[in-house]
């Protein structure tokens, strides 16, 4: 048998393929690269952004005002001047859509804001300290979950009355739709806090504050922002609902909930004024489940490859 | 099974007495009463309107008194509806909307079910597409729009069916209330069963099943099926509640006497029996769906045991 002498070489010193090449990544950013990669999500997102320079930036670009009545101009078709007609008193759809966009989205966002705060905060504690204090806050959660929330929200909204407009609408939605996040937060820190890190984080001291904030929440993030990315168009949903029923923003504001629900008595004569808020609706919400689902995959480590 | 069923009715009752003193609290810190109204009601009048419904009484003892009435499933009578007890409404309407509500359950449960195993068979095939499709439309519109559109052009334009009214609950007039109250659900349905059904159907007893040689229906059917409906049966608790509270939206858009309409009027009106009544209705309602939700999975997987969960 014959051997080639090469392989009688001694390796190459080891140090060198010790090294990392590559650059670690964070979660976030191994989120985001397969995020990039998911084409319907991509198309969301960029409707997403479109949106929000529709709503935040549209108006500064047309000329009509979304308050200005014209009532030598009601009730007109689609045309060059008005893209979306105009409404009742001769005020133009697009302008008002572009308004009602910035009310929908924003009441979207800051709602789920608030529910997050209150659900991350609540789940925080409920999966940290476990035990007793865990079964009672969460059978807290239970009671609460087992009243149909749209009792309390009409009767919230009663109370805080819909004057306030705006602001008693986002408090509302944040308050009452925060023990699904606070579920799932404290399923996550449940498990994560068993894990080895955070014993050896323990054992060096750190405080209770420290390990929710630097070790736990973060690595729950990802659940966290799926579950946001999902709530928001449920908060427009419900909004819309509000207005349905007369207690949501009142004229002349508008959101694109009212504007369905104004649009939806003019149906027989003026199909366009339920249309068109009703499309901005459907499309806000296909982006944001797209968005979601997206999140979802991205986020989950048995999609990783 | 008897001892977790007196259980789950004794912590029932429990959750009931809380939300329904919640109510209670909420309430009463709302502004105005039921007898303020825009025409002033003279003071000697609203004295003994006041006498007569007990509201001059001290709030506990109104708290008291009523809930001794609910623990006899008398609900008092309604403010706003001359001569009628908040037990008439609820047995003219809770038929009429419990009739629709049924309906658009086994639309939602059919359509949702069938939807969702065609998405998972033709999975990322033209099949999928269309079901992905019909799922996502009926959870991206707003009921009332969904509602309303189905009225104008099914009922007012094409004259298929009739746009509004009960009609004595004929079949054709439930049709559209039906479909507008299950387009919510029938989309959510559809995507749980979709996920779950994929992953039953990529386990090695399936694969075992195909080899055999057995055709895709009892695959699908005998197989696969039971093992993928556990998540859907998880979604059945809050998907009552949306046809309970749903039905609000419905009976409005489509003028149908049931009991949704009371759930916001009361609120607006003031009417307290009738907001206690229906949280009281409303509460119960769901309760007991959620206990026969919880005995449906062991008929379903009989690996869950009830009596060894805590607190499920």
């Amino acid at each position: 048998m014959k051997l080639a002498q090469n392989l009688f070489e001694p390796t190459i010193s080891q140090i060198s393929a010790e090294h990392i090449n590559r650059p670690s990544t964070t979660l976030l950013q191994d989120a985001w690269r397969r995020f990039k990669k998911n084409k319907l999500a991509m198309a969301g997102l960029i409707t997403l952004v479109g949106l929000i320079i529709f709503s935040f930036i549209g108006p500064f670009l047309i000329k009509f005002n979304y308050m200005d009545n014209d009532l030598m101009n009601q009730y007109l078709e689609p045309s060059w001047i008005h893209p979306f007609g105009t409404d009742a008193l001769g005020r133009d759809t697009m302008a008002r859509l572009m308004y009602g966009g910035r009310v929908s989205l924003a009441i979207g966002f800051v709602s789920v804001l608030i529910n997050l705060s209150i659900g991350v905060f609540y789940g925080g504690i409920s999966g940290y300290f476990g035990g007793r204090i865990d079964n009672l806050m969460m059978r807290i959660i239970d009671i609460i979950y087992s009243v149909p929330e749209l009792l309390y929200v009409i009767l919230l909204m009663v109370v805080l009355g819909s004057e306030g407009g705006l602001i008693n609408i986002m408090i509302v939605l944040g308050i009452v739709n925060w023990m699904g996040m606070a579920r799932i937060v404290r399923g996550q820190i449940l498990v994560l806090r068993e894990q080895e890190y955070v014993l050896a984080a323990r054992t060096l001291g750190a405080s209770t504050t420290r390990l929710l904030l630097k070790h736990l929440i973060p690595n729950a993030l990802g659940p966290i922002i799926i579950t946001s990315a999902l709530a928001i168009p449920l908060a427009i949903f419900m909004e819309a609902f509000l207005s349905f029923i007369g207690i949501g923003i009142q004229p002349p504001f508008a959101s694109w909930g009212s504007l369905a629900a104004e649009g939806r008595m003019n149906i027989p004569s003026y199909p366009y004024s339920l249309f068109f808020p009703a499309a901005a609706i459907a499309i806000t919400m296909l982006a944001f489940n797209f968005v979601g689902d997206g999140l979802r995959d991205a986020f989950d480590p048995k999609m990783r490859k | 099974m008897a001892k977790y069923l007196l259980q789950r009715i004794a912590s029932a009752v429990l959750v009931l007495w809380i939300v329904v003193s919640l109510t209670f609290v909420l309430m009463h810190s709302i502004p105005g009463g039921p007898f303020s109204r825009e025409k002033q009601v003279p003071p000697a009048v609203l004295k003994n309107l006041e006498e007569r419904y007990h509201m001059n009484d001290p709030l506990s003892k109104q708290y008291i008194d009523y809930m001794k009435n609910v623990a006899q499933f008398n609900l008092g009578p309604t403010f706003r509806y001359e001569g009628r007890t908040v037990n008439d409404l609820i047995k003219d309407g809770l038929p009429k909307t419990a009739t629709i509500g049924f309906l658009a359950t086994i639309i939602a449960l059919g359509g949702g079910l069938l939807l969702g195993s065609i998405a998972a068979l033709w999975h990322n095939k033209t099949p999928d597409g269309v079901a992905t499709f019909i799922a996502t439309i009926g959870v991206s519109v707003p009921s009332f729009v969904m509602a309303t559109f189905l009225q104008y052009y099914l009922g007012y334009k094409l004259g298929l069916f009739p746009p509004v009214g009960w009609n004595n609950g004929a079949f054709k007039n439930l049709v559209l209330p039906s479909i507008a109250l299950g387009a919510y659900p029938i989309a959510q349905i559809t995507r749980l069963m979709r996920t779950s059904m994929l992953d039953v159907l990529s386990q090695d007893y399936i694969r075992t099943a195909r080899s055999k040689g057995l055709p895709g229906c009892v695959i699908i059917g005998r197989h696969a099926m039971r093992n993928a409906l556990l998540p859907v049966v998880t979604y059945l608790g809050p998907f009552f509640a949306y046809i309970l509270t749903g039905n609000f939206v419905v009976e409005y858009v489509f003028n149908i006497p049931g009991i949704g309409q009371f759930f916001v009027t009361s609120i607006t009106n003031r009417d307290y029996s009738t907001i206690m009544g229906m949280t009281v209705l409303f509460c119960s309602l769901l309760v007991v769906f959620n206990l026969l939700v919880d005995i449906a999975y062991t008929f379903i997987d009989p690996r869950i045991k009830l009596t060894g969960q805590k607190g499920a």
